[in-house]
């Protein structure tokens, strides 16, 4: 890639997800209060507010939730290109990419199982993206 | 107090909308703000209350000549203007101020003195959980729960095009539409493809452009040289920035939340609605926004606009402006929504709705982040 995509800044209540995915780990929070698991990170408690919460590793495994197949030109993407909601197996949703597939709609298919794999983007910075289950490459 | 003791006395958009390449975006507010002041037949000094979004109420008043006591910065995006008659009518029922300007103005197309870029910040949730993965503003960010709707009620691509036939028909209809030729479904599935499944004829337009309005008292109202349109009721919410947070990607808290508060604030049941105003930067807006409100079953919106209900001749007027697929987007569209509410109950729209008394405005703030609704009447709430 001639442009590298605009990467994340960690911030102190973000670290431990970006620390995580740098060990090829997907870091979600669960609530020692009331068991909700939630994302995008924070160190609170969306649902109950309890400040006691729990980092764990979450399993990888989700569903293709709902995306958009990109037409725009991008810098760091040559499209098309798929933008993807994927619904992790834990309950939060978040937005990745989807990779080892065509970006088209018949290869992405709603409700597909999906795998997470890492790629490193820089010493800092590595995204977590999804792949179809089982497609091993 | 009740918003019912308030109405809007003046209304106007710029002189001219769609390129206007010799105007910065702080003269669009100008603009609009200078014709709506004629509207009502005021001056600067008649204004003690300023709100508006895009630039800093500190900026518009300045830039006016007006001096405020009581401000409003409210910015959720192209709703804001929803909630700002909201809290303007909140604020002159308590006596905070007596006559509000609220003002938008963009150079969404020209790019003629719009500040900064609006990449977002790295650290932001927005650089953070979203920017990374190749999202290249509105067209990629707020289509993206579609697909999920569509499999879950079986909403097809013809429907999903439908909406901008519709709205293109009454496009035909306004002389200030940007857009007025016919459309097809054919015509719709043809066109580029920007974000699939939304095609270029499903996005809204980016033009230049900007509106006002003037309110005060409803005791007041009569004294001024147009109509008076009454505030019934309004009702506003945020649910999230990031739009894969969406509680339920079918459906907008934030409309379910504005819309029922301003119909149980007005008083009014769906049948009371002879106009509809749903903010659709794309195509599947109204499409939501129908079912959020109420107005159809959940799953249901997309056959009741194919069959017509929506369109000139059909039972509920919907953006009879054209909207911002065909009339006008210059990124947030609110205000735009809201001057076509007025003139229809004012009687001076193009594509006029007979005998239209109450009429419904729904908003949209960011990719479903934010809601804020307004009903209007041409009559007073009767208490």
């Amino acid at each position: 890639m001639a442009h590298e995509r605009p990467l994340p800044k960690p911030t102190p209540e973000t670290r431990h997800f970006w620390e995580g995915t740098r060990l090829n780990e997907l870091r979600l929070q669960r609530c020692d209060g009331c068991a909700h698991v939630y994302f995008p990170p924070r160190p609170f408690c969306p649902q109950c507010a309890s400040q006691a919460v729990t980092i764990f590793a979450a399993s990888g495994r989700a569903i293709l939730d709902s995306y958009v197949i990109s037409h725009r030109p991008h810098p760091a993407f040559k499209p098309p290109y798929a933008i993807a909601l994927v619904r992790l197996e834990e309950g939060p949703r978040m937005m990745t990419n989807v990779v080892g597939c065509e970006q088209t709609p018949e290869a992405l298919v709603l409700d597909m199982p999906l795998e997470v794999t890492f790629e490193v983007q820089s010493d800092d910075i590595t995204l977590p993206l999804f792949r179809p289950a089982g497609n091993r490459s | 107090m009740s918003a019912s003791q308030v109405a809007i006395v003046g209304a106007a958009e710029t002189t001219e909308l769609g390129v206007i390449p010799d105007m910065s975006q702080l003269q669009l507010h100008a603009d609009a703000a200078l014709n709506a002041l004629a509207d009502a037949g005021l001056g600067p000094r008649d204004i003690d209350g300023v709100a508006t979004a895009g630039e800093s109420p500190t900026t518009i008043a300045h830039y006016l000549g007006i001096t405020p006591q009581w401000v409003d910065g409210t910015a959720v995006g192209g709703c804001s203007f929803m909630l700002h008659v909201r809290h303007a009518a909140a604020a002159i029922a308590t006596g905070q101020c007596q006559t509000v300007l609220i003002t938008h103005g963009e150079s969404g197309r020209s790019g003629v003195g719009r500040g900064g870029g609006r990449r977002m910040d790295a650290e932001s949730l927005q650089g953070q959980f979203e920017s990374p993965y190749g999202v290249m503003g509105p067209p990629t960010l707020f289509t993206l729960p579609v697909l999920r709707y569509m499999k879950r009620y079986g909403l097809t691509h013809e429907q999903l095009a439908m909406v901008a036939v519709v709205q293109r028909q009454w496009a035909a209809l306004n002389p200030r539409a940007s857009h007025r030729e016919p459309i097809s479904v054919e015509n719709v599935l043809a066109s580029r493809m920007i974000a699939y499944p939304f095609h270029l004829l499903e996005c809204c337009l980016v033009t230049d452009g900007g509106g006002a309005l003037i309110l005060t008292s409803a005791a007041r109202a009569r004294d001024f040289p147009r109509p008076p349109v009454y505030v019934l009721g309004a009702g506003e919410s945020v649910e999230t920035p990031l739009v894969s947070q969406m509680e339920d990607l079918t459906s907008s808290r934030a409309f379910r939340i504005a819309g029922v508060r301003a119909m149980q604030e007005a008083g009014i049941s769906h049948a009371d609605v002879d106009h509809l105003m749903i903010y659709d930067a794309f195509a599947h807006l109204p499409i939501y926004g129908l079912e959020d409100l109420g107005f159809c079953r959940p799953g249901e919106a997309g056959a009741f606009i194919t069959q017509g209900h929506t369109a000139p001749g059909g039972r509920l007027p919907l953006n009879t402006n054209g909207g911002g697929l065909s009339y006008m987007h210059s990124g947030m569209y609110g205000m735009y929504a809201l001057q076509e509410s007025v003139r229809q109950l004012r009687g001076t729209a193009s594509a006029q709705v007979p005998d239209a008394q109450i009429s419904l405005c729904l908003g949209v703030g960011g990719m479903f982040g934010a809601s804020g609704c307004v009903v209007l009447g041409r009559e007073p709430k009767r208490s």
